[in-house]
């Protein structure tokens, strides 16, 4: 209950100094850190990306600021009245169905769409320091589990060894979830829902005391607060598996050093110690994957040019050899191509010997 | 010696090529491809003559054209003027002889060059129907009207005549022809509907009565009651004669000497400068123009490239000037903003020229297309070859995002505008025979942006003025539409008063409406400079977009 208060408290708080201002005859103001690269700090002491002190501001009589100033403040209010006043959790876009309606006498309406509801909420995120989930605000499920752990949810016990073929669907909030028990040796994290079904089949889990965790994509907030927790609660290896591109090497940054997005929420989602366990460009030679290139097109080398150059990665002797290689073989490579010699080959002998003999990147 | 040589041998096989053969060879340079073209090709020959005779006799132009469609792929054509008609016996050379006219041997602007168009419509008629053009002219209400069945020897290129008579007419005077061709009718780009609408709108002068072959009458009316100015003949430049031509001059002239062939034949060449060019290309001034050898001619040719000649005279282009653009323009186009901008004369390898452009904004026009260009030359419009066109060079190369259009690079602008570029000259370089497309001079892409830079900015002002102060009126208006919108979520939030926060919310606007609303002033109070700017009657309501910068 104490968490309730607080977040209703907070978002008060944001409420009274709009008032505040304009009982003093004020342009109310709302001012926030800026949320984007310009704004972006890689701290080398904590190894995680971190919101620098450029600061935004938008005021209400503004031509330019005012429906934005006040989507913000009606998301407020709707977070407040109807979510967090009546105990209850919604989605996002639950949330931009609350807001969105026609203004009276205008034909303009508040929010036309979800990105705009979205991005209020991500202010009031950096405006407020509450993060989504402690407004009530959930993503969508997105990611699998499965190992030899058992968790309560919500009054339920939950044994992530006996939920057969889909395993353990992660929610978006997984703050209140209590681990009863953990019997693993580490973790891995693949992309690709695929690869985490063959392994799966393939019991990995269990013949090598693992966990295996999947997305689809992007790593959502919940996966990244549930690897975190592992990591931090028990002190498990995190080794991330993703395709041999560039997209690849990002999906494991963010988990390593957070976002560009989510700077302002890096101290809740970052885990410094991941390893990249592959695929990498030395796989290719090692595993002979060059007759399954795919070739790189105009936007994979400009963002291979943007990712190298991010700070995070810049002094990293080992990423930028890995950087040269794609772009030497003008080519990236899937997880799944690893099938082509058997289609248990990432779970017999790929990961096991990646694992013994700790071959992996930083 | 009765030994037949190779020589004898490809002697038998060369003879005359008939008019007929080149014809059929060189259609496409004539206009007659397809025929759909052959269409349009006629109806603009022969309007075009009939407003160059009008012109040249000081008459203000009534034409009337008609097509009729007699079978499936069969058209008579049509065309009636009140021009100063045609003298009996050059009826059937003008329309019966091919390269016969007098455009070809003198320099001012008119609408023909050659002298190939209108006996090119005969001949294409008669080859594809067996049929001649049937020509009625009368020169003044003394005289009775003269009418002639015409065809050409395709042998000897000489008119043939199958009929000639006296017949009344009730006109004072004019010209009416008539001819069957093989041809196809569609409107839309490149249509004869096109090319009259387009023509009218660069004639305002001019009255125009169109018979569609769905027998609908279309009326362009008159929208100014003066000529254009006359156009003088002038003589040709040195700096604009190829050496073929200077060559052929030489032979030609009546000058019995090189110093005075130079002061006679060319315009800004004076006696001391006649001799001047004549010894540094060391050939005897006194010389009769017709001994001058070849090697002579080309040193005297590359002598006249070096050698300091003012520019021609100018005042022998006759554009239509500002007014006339806009009048032109808005009869035919439906838009909220009109402005037109003519040039100064100036000149590209010694021929002189100047460039005009008018522009329409708003209104029904479309807002997100391409800007429509209608693209001029000596008052006739290009259909066809837009790509190739200097004209359409200098629209892309103008930069239409500062005048408040968008534009990606190397593309026409977006926008609610039509565009009017016209080049008068004594001479239009065309890129081809077709006269399709003016060539890419970079004199006259660079007048044509600056008439499109001047033009723009007068659009700019006006964009500037009305539809964002419009857009900035509009967002100031939301605020007290957002007030309680803002008044209620605080209160949610807060449990602050209602009252308390409208009260103090409304007085805060009217504090600030005085900044906001500067804004809005300072785009009213832009001026719009450029003394031929003329706004549509009728104020029409933009639609106006939301954005929320920021």
């Amino acid at each position: 209950m104490a968490a309730k208060d607080e977040s209703k408290g907070t978002l008060k708080e944001f409420g009274l100094k709009i008032v505040e201002q304009i009982k003093k005859g004020k342009n109310p103001e709302i001012s926030f850190p800026l949320r984007n690269l310009s704004n972006i700090i890689y701290d080398e002491k904590s190894r995680t990306l971190k919101l620098g002190n450029k600061k935004g501001s938008r005021s209400f009589f503004n031509v330019a600021h005012s429906k934005k100033f006040l989507q913000t403040v009606e998301v407020a209010s709707v977070i407040k009245e109807k979510l967090i006043d009546s105990g209850k959790h919604s989605s996002l876009r639950d949330v931009f169905y609350m807001v969105k309606r026609t203004i009276p006498g205008t034909s303009t309406n508040l929010v036309d769409e979800q990105t705009e509801s979205d991005k209020a909420i991500e202010d009031l995120e950096v405006i407020t320091t509450l993060s989504r989930e402690q407004m009530h605000v959930n993503a969508n499920k997105n990611g699998s589990v499965a190992g030899k752990v058992v968790i309560e949810d919500r009054g339920d016990t939950i044994d992530w060894s006996k939920l057969g073929s889909g395993g353990w669907a992660i929610p978006s909030n997984v703050e209140d979830i209590k681990f009863k028990k953990v019997d693993a040796k580490y973790i891995i994290y693949m992309e690709k829902a695929a690869v985490w079904e063959r392994l799966n089949e393939d019991k990995y889990w269990q013949k090598n005391e693992a966990i295996i965790v999947s997305s689809q994509g992007q790593t959502t907030r919940g996966i990244r607060r549930l690897l975190q927790r592992l990591y931090d609660e028990y002190k498990l290896p995190i080794y991330v598996l993703c395709d041999g591109d560039i997209y690849g090497a990002y999906i494991y940054s963010v988990i390593k050093y957070g976002s560009i997005a989510l700077a302002h929420a890096s101290e809740r989602l970052t885990i410094p110690g991941v390893k990249y366990v592959g695929i990498t460009m030395d796989d290719v030679e090692k595993y002979d994957l060059k007759k399954h290139f795919i070739k790189l097109d105009e936007k994979d080398y400009a963002r291979i040019k943007q990712v190298s150059e991010y700070d995070w990665f810049k002094n990293n002797k080992e990423w930028q050899r890995q950087f040269k290689m794609m772009k030497d073989f003008k080519s990236k490579v899937e997880i799944q191509s690893l099938s082509s010699k058997d289609i248990s080959f990432v779970s017999e002998v790929y990961l096991p010997n990646k694992i013994k003999n700790r071959e992996f990147l930083d | 010696m009765a030994e037949k040589t190779k020589a004898h041998e490809m002697a038998e096989k060369q003879r005359e090529i008939s008019i007929s053969e080149f014809f059929a060879k060189n259609r496409h340079l004539l206009g007659f491809d397809s025929p759909r073209k052959a269409l349009l090709t006629a109806v603009k020959e022969a309007v075009d003559n009939s407003l160059d005779a009008c012109e040249e006799a000081r008459i203000l132009p009534e034409i009337k054209v008609e097509l009729q469609q007699l079978k499936e792929d069969r058209f008579k054509v049509i065309i009636e003027d009140n021009g100063p008609g045609i003298v009996k016996e050059q009826i059937p050379k003008i329309f019966g002889k091919l390269l016969y006219g007098s455009k070809f041997h003198r320099l001012r602007v008119s609408r023909g060059q050659q002298g190939i168009g209108i006996s090119a419509v005969l001949l294409y008629g008669q080859l594809t129907t067996g049929k001649g053009m049937h020509i009625t002219s009368k020169i003044s209400p003394r005289h009775s009207a003269n009418y002639f069945e015409v065809q050409i020897d395709t042998q000897k290129n000489e008119p043939l005549i199958a009929q000639e008579k006296t017949v009344d007419w009730s006109k004072d005077q004019g010209t009416r022809i008539e001819i069957e061709m093989n041809a196809s009718y569609q409107k839309g780009k490149q249509s004869v509907d096109e090319y009259l609408k387009e023509i009218a709108l660069i004639n305002p002068h001019a009255t125009i009565i169109y018979k569609t072959p769905e027998k609908e009458l279309i009326n362009y009316p008159r929208a100014v009651n003066e000529l254009p100015k006359e156009a003088k003949e002038i003589k040709p430049h040195p700096y604009g004669v190829e050496l073929g031509v200077l060559i052929r001059m030489l032979h030609s002239t009546t000058s019995g000497a090189v110093s005075t062939f130079l002061q006679n034949d060319f315009s800004r060449v004076s006696q001391q400068l006649a001799v001047e060019i004549c010894n540094n290309a060391k050939v005897n001034p006194r010389a009769r123009p017709s001994t001058i050898a070849r090697e002579e001619a080309e040193n005297l040719f590359n002598v006249i490239q070096k050698t300091k000649i003012i520019a021609p005279p100018t005042d022998c282009l006759n554009p239509l000037g500002e007014d006339a653009l806009v009048k032109g323009l808005k009869k035919e186009v439906d838009a909220e903003f009109y402005t037109a901008v003519t040039r100064p004369p100036t000149v590209y390898r010694g021929n002189p020229f100047t460039i005009e452009v008018s522009l329409a904004y708003g209104g029904s026009l479309p807002k997100e297309e391409s800007i429509k260009l209608m693209r001029y030359a000596n008052r006739v419009p290009l259909l066809y070859q837009q790509s190739g066109c200097a004209s359409t060079e200098a629209v892309i190369d103008t930069a239409w995002k500062s005048y408040g259009l968008s534009q990606s690079k190397g593309s026409l602008p977006i926008g609610p505008i039509v565009i009017v570029v016209h080049m008068v000259s004594v001479w239009v370089p065309f890129t081809s025979e077709a006269k399709e497309a003016i060539a890419h001079y970079e004199e006259i892409i660079k007048e044509m942006k600056l008439a499109l830079q001047e033009a723009g900015r007068q659009m700019g002002s006006y964009i500037r003025k009305t539809v964002h102060a419009r857009e900035q009126q509009e967002k100031i208006n939301l605020f007290e539409k957002y007030i309680p919108e803002l008044v209620n979520s605080l209160h949610v939030l807060t449990g602050e008063k209602k009252e308390l926060l409208q009260e103090e919310l409304s007085k805060s606007l009217k504090k600030n409406i005085k900044d906001l609303l500067a804004e809005v002033k300072d785009a009213e109070n832009t001026k719009i400079k450029g003394k031929n700017v003329v706004l549509a009657d009728k104020q029409q309501t933009l639609d106006i977009e939301d954005e929320d910068g920021g």
